[in-house]
């Protein structure tokens, strides 16, 4: 494997503006290395070798020209299969939108664009964003690049395995109820999910849409903060985007010292793996050798996010997921007698056992009758969640908790028990119920399997600042996240 | 047993913005099918909608109009249901905080209806049924074409009475701008709700819900047909079902659609998209500014200042574009009571002639108001007037230019020729001078009309009248 390939995507973008290797060179590195990788691992659903070209020298002009606005322009990056390029097919890993080429770009895309980053193409997700493994992918499941029998997590498990693998420097994923930071654990690399509002959600396909936010999966947390910046701004075509402050990457000073940091008693009790528990008290410990003060709390609430999370997403995604019918894009019925069997069977055959499971619970808790039961009662759950994480963070400046209770599963081991599979989401989902940022990243391997572990850090509304200049810190004085799985050695 | 019809109506009004209600297409009615359409209304994955203010403003100036409550905080909601019109198979709607309650508006007979709230959605597309290729299709142009459903409660106690409220609430909305108000381009559409119970009784019956009425006097029919039933349902000891019903104006007569227990569940949710609405009084004070002049208080106006009759103010305010080219021409220095002749003559005749409504007047008013002045200037008498305001009408006529290419200007006739020409005329027509002289002042018109044509129509008809007096009392 090529030395560039396992920089950053800064020091990618510093090496291009010294002049030590151009755009396109970088781009055939990373292309070449997804040739030999990539049919085992199966990241990408797409890649798009000739206008990734086009935009490589395009971008190759601009450094020439000294006209490279962002620390980032010329870098190679991965779209999840579920963020819209204008001509590019854009499935949200599944039969149903398979062919689909949106009529434009997502304002994450378009940002990316007018920085001079390079498309390379779009990455395998589980099917709309609807798992934590990547297997409910309609074109089958990505592997692990630490072990090919493993998962990557999901649904991002395409973006972080690219990263992971080296063979993209950097990748958007969605998080909807921890869809970047638990495959970004599984897969031993950093992402972040940013505050909801602060990346514009036009051209995301939509899961749940008050949950749903674009976000960042890198190896460090500088990248992240880089691509943060970029991403970040209010969009007038997104009612609930509010933009940000920004100026995150000029922040990371590399100190954490002074900052408060909470450990809830709830996310290290019953259900955590061992192994895993022992990686995340020991980044606690690295986080008060550099000053911090740690202290463990109680957060009450913290059992019932997964119930109002499942609620609350299945609700919404059964109604945005209705549009899929046959009738305008997509997957079609051959056949039918009329138009109802027509929009009825191309969504039995469009959509996996896992959309269809969730369209029918959402339906359910939608349902006169159930609504004030389920879906009230959620939201209820929801602000008081909201509150409690609130209230926590007038006493601290960021909250430690796992990413996941366990390692990556192995391929096949949670599909049979879906419960079992929603339950993994515990440590993940309350940052999307609060809208709050919250960060994974690398914090050792676990013991017996040698496989990676990984922390989130929660902080307060539109602090990412804050947030990645802690996890920034701590990479500074570890090198966690450059480990190497066994597939990118 | 008698009975009392108890009756509420859903107006359905598509509001008159440039826009639609959540992108940027046009509103425009006709238009190549899917011409006006954009990933947001016709239903692209990761497309969201954003909120035209506009549509907030018009809503609120209707319900401000209608004396009804505005929602300090109005928000949206989802309606879910399957059908190839509605792209993304919900309905952007308002069911939990719709932006007005309350309110009402008076009969002619001074009778109060109430109303339970206004809401704002968005309309769904049109399907196209071929029945000789036996395929459907789907044009997305009216998707998102800005809705105000106005809700009354059942205060309506006959057919007559729910399309009187229907008229002056067409009339209010057309005055205040907010909707094109045309009934048949849809842009007016009424579902009634009907139920009878025995006079004196409080309890309500079992009520249905009627669709498909497409003009004001079809509610009134269809509201007396279906008590009808419903009444003789009641007296034969039969139940009424509460069912979906549609009129068939053709067949005077209504048929079953769907009954309750095969009702959608809509499952109705917030709408996750978009954030509440907040209505803060400095966007009340904006809207009361840009509130124009209603109905009632023209009326007055026109009375007192314009000096018009009852009758004619009565014709021009079922108009607001009648009262618009009213108002224009007077403010043209056109006199009150010529300008409501010409519109009420002239204006409406031709537009009867083209078979338009008033609302879809195009004419040139400054052309207009200078045909006015050749006539009242006595440069041109009133036949030629009136060619030269229908030229203006047709093609946009130039009023000076057309009166001197068809020679419509009156010339300045010699008094020489114009006492032959009254000399002749009274020659020729004695037995019209005896009667004249025995005391018929009627045939002094025919007289003149004559002599003018004797004059080849070029005469200032002033003067001729005064030369033919003049020669008859000698």
């Amino acid at each position: 494997m090529e030395e560039i390939l396992c920089r950053s995507a800064l020091e990618q973008g510093e090496a291009l503006r010294r002049g030590e290797i151009t755009a396109p060179e970088l781009l055939r590195a990373h292309l070449k290395r997804i040739r030999e990788a990539d049919p085992e691992i199966h990241a990408f659903t797409l890649v798009d070798e000739a206008g990734a070209l086009a935009q490589a020298e395009a971008a190759q002009r601009a450094i020439e020209r000294g006209e490279a606005s962002s620390p980032l322009c010329g870098v190679p990056v991965a779209i999840k299969d579920n963020i819209c390029v204008r001509g590019m097919e854009t499935a949200c890993g599944s039969r149903m939108l398979e062919g689909y080429r949106p009529p434009y770009d997502a304002a994450a895309v378009e940002r990316l664009r007018a920085a001079g980053l390079v498309l390379l193409g779009h990455t395998n997700m589980d099917e709309f964003a609807m798992g934590s493994t990547t297997e409910t992918a309609a074109g089958g499941p990505t592997r692990n690049p630490w072990d090919a029998a493993r998962a990557p997590g999901g649904s991002s498990g395409g973006s972080a395995a690219a990263v992971s693998a080296r063979m993209a420097p950097l990748a958007l994923g969605s998080d909807t109820g921890g869809s970047i930071r638990q495959p970004a654990a599984f897969c031993g690399v950093t992402g972040l999910k940013p505050t909801y509002g602060a990346v514009s959600r036009w051209g995301l396909v939509a899961y749940a849409s008050s949950l749903d936010q674009i976000g960042p999966i890198a190896r460090t947390a500088a990248d992240c903060a880089a691509a943060f910046d970029l991403l970040c701004a209010r969009d007038a075509r997104d009612a609930t985007s509010r933009g940000g402050t920004g100026g995150t990457l000029a922040g990371l000073t590399g100190s954490a010292a002074g900052l408060r940091i909470g450990i809830p008693d709830e996310s290290f009790a019953e259900g955590l793996d061992e192994g895993v528990r022992a990686r995340v008290l020991g980044a606690a410990e690295i986080f008060q050798g550099l000053g911090a003060q740690v202290e463990r709390f109680s957060l009450p609430v913290a059992p019932y996010a997964v119930p109002a999370y499942y609620i609350l997403a299945c609700a919404e995604a059964s109604s945005n997921l209705s549009r899929y019918d046959g009738v305008k894009y997509g997957h079609r019925a051959e056949g039918p007698e009329d138009i109802v069997a027509l929009m009825r069977q191309s969504r039995m055959e469009g959509f996996g056992p896992e959309a269809r499971r969730r369209i029918l619970l959402g339906t359910f808790v939608l349902s006169q009758g159930y609504y004030e039961a389920y879906y009230l009662k959620a939201l209820r759950v929801r602000s008081r969640i909201r509150q409690e994480l609130e209230r926590a963070l007038t006493r601290f400046d960021l909250i430690l908790l796992p990413a996941a209770p366990s390692v990556a599963p192995r391929l096949g081991e949670s599909l049979s028990d879906p419960l079992q599979m929603y339950l993994s989401d515990v440590y993940t989902v309350t940052a999307n119920l609060a809208g709050l940022p919250c960060a994974s990243f690398p914090c050792g391997e676990e013991e017996q399997t040698g496989l990676p572990v990984g922390a989130q850090l929660l902080a307060r509304r539109d602090e990412e600042g804050l947030l990645l200049r802690a996890v920034d810190a701590f990479q500074r004085h570890t090198d966690y996240h450059l480990h190497r799985g066994g597939m990118a050695r | 047993m008698n009975y009392e019809i108890v009756c509420g109506l859903e107006v359905h009004v598509e509001m008159n913005t440039k826009s639609k209600i959540f992108c940027a297409c046009s509103t425009a009615f006709g238009g190549e099918p899917n011409t006006h359409v954009c990933p947001v209304c016709s239903g692209q994955p990761g497309a969201l909608p954003t909120l035209n203010r506009a549509a907030v403003e018009k809503a609120a100036r209707t319900g401000l109009a209608l004396g009804c409550d505005i929602a300090p905080v109005t928000r949206f909601d989802r309606k879910n249901y399957f059908y190839p019109d509605l792209p993304k198979a919900y309905q952007i709607s308002q069911l939990y905080a719709p932006i007005c309650r309350g309110g009402g508006l008076a009969l002619e007979s001074g009778r109060f209806i109430r109303l339970h709230e206004i809401h704002m959605e968005e309309d769904a597309g049109k399907l196209v049924h071929d029945p000789f290729t036996e395929t459907t299709l789907c044009d997305y142009n009216r998707c998102g074409v800005p809705l105000m459903e106005i809700v009354t409660e059942p205060d309506f106690r006959s057919g007559e009475e729910a399309a009187d409220f229907l008229e002056r609430l067409r009339t209010l909305l057309d005055f205040l701008g907010v909707s094109d108000c045309k009934m048949q381009e849809g842009s007016i559409r009424a579902d009634v709700n009907v139920s009878v119970r025995p006079v004196g009784s409080e309890a309500l019956g079992v009520r249905t819900e009627m669709k498909n009425l497409n003009s004001i006097k079809a509610v009134a029919r269809a509201v007396r047909a279906e008590a009808e039933r419903q009444i003789e349902l009641l007296r034969e000891g039969r139940a009424v079902r509460q069912e979906t019903r549609r009129w068939d104006d053709n067949k005077g007569a209504s048929f079953a659609m769907r009954s309750k227990e095969n009702a959608q569940d809509y499952r109705y949710f917030p709408e996750p998209d978009l954030p509440p609405v907040v209505l803060d009084e400095a966007f009340l004070s904006q809207v009361r500014r840009s509130m124009p002049e209603l109905p009632e208080q023209k009326r007055a106006r026109y009375l007192a200042e314009y000096g018009l009759t009852e009758r004619d103010a009565a014709i021009l305010l079922r108009s607001a574009r009648l009262c618009r080219l009213l108002e224009g021409l007077i403010g043209r220095g056109i006199p009150a009571r010529e300008a409501a002749n010409w519109t009420l003559g002239e204006v409406l005749r031709l537009l009867g002639e083209d078979g338009l409504e008033p609302a879809d007047l195009e004419i040139d008013e400054e052309k207009l108001a200078r045909a006015l002045r050749l006539l009242a200037a006595g440069r041109i008498g009133r036949p030629a007037a009136r060619r030269a305001v229908e030229a203006v009408y047709r093609e946009g006529a130039d009023p000076e230019l057309f009166c001197r290419e068809h020679g419509l200007f009156l010339e300045k006739v010699g008094e020489g020729d114009l006492s032959a020409a009254v000399a002749k005329v009274l020659a020729e027509n004695a037995d019209a001078v005896e009667k004249y002289r025995a005391g018929s002042d009627k045939v002094f018109g025919f007289l003149v009309g004559r002599c003018m044509a004797a004059l080849r129509g070029k005469a200032d008809p002033a003067s001729v009248n005064r030369a033919l007096r003049e020669a008859l009392k000698r």
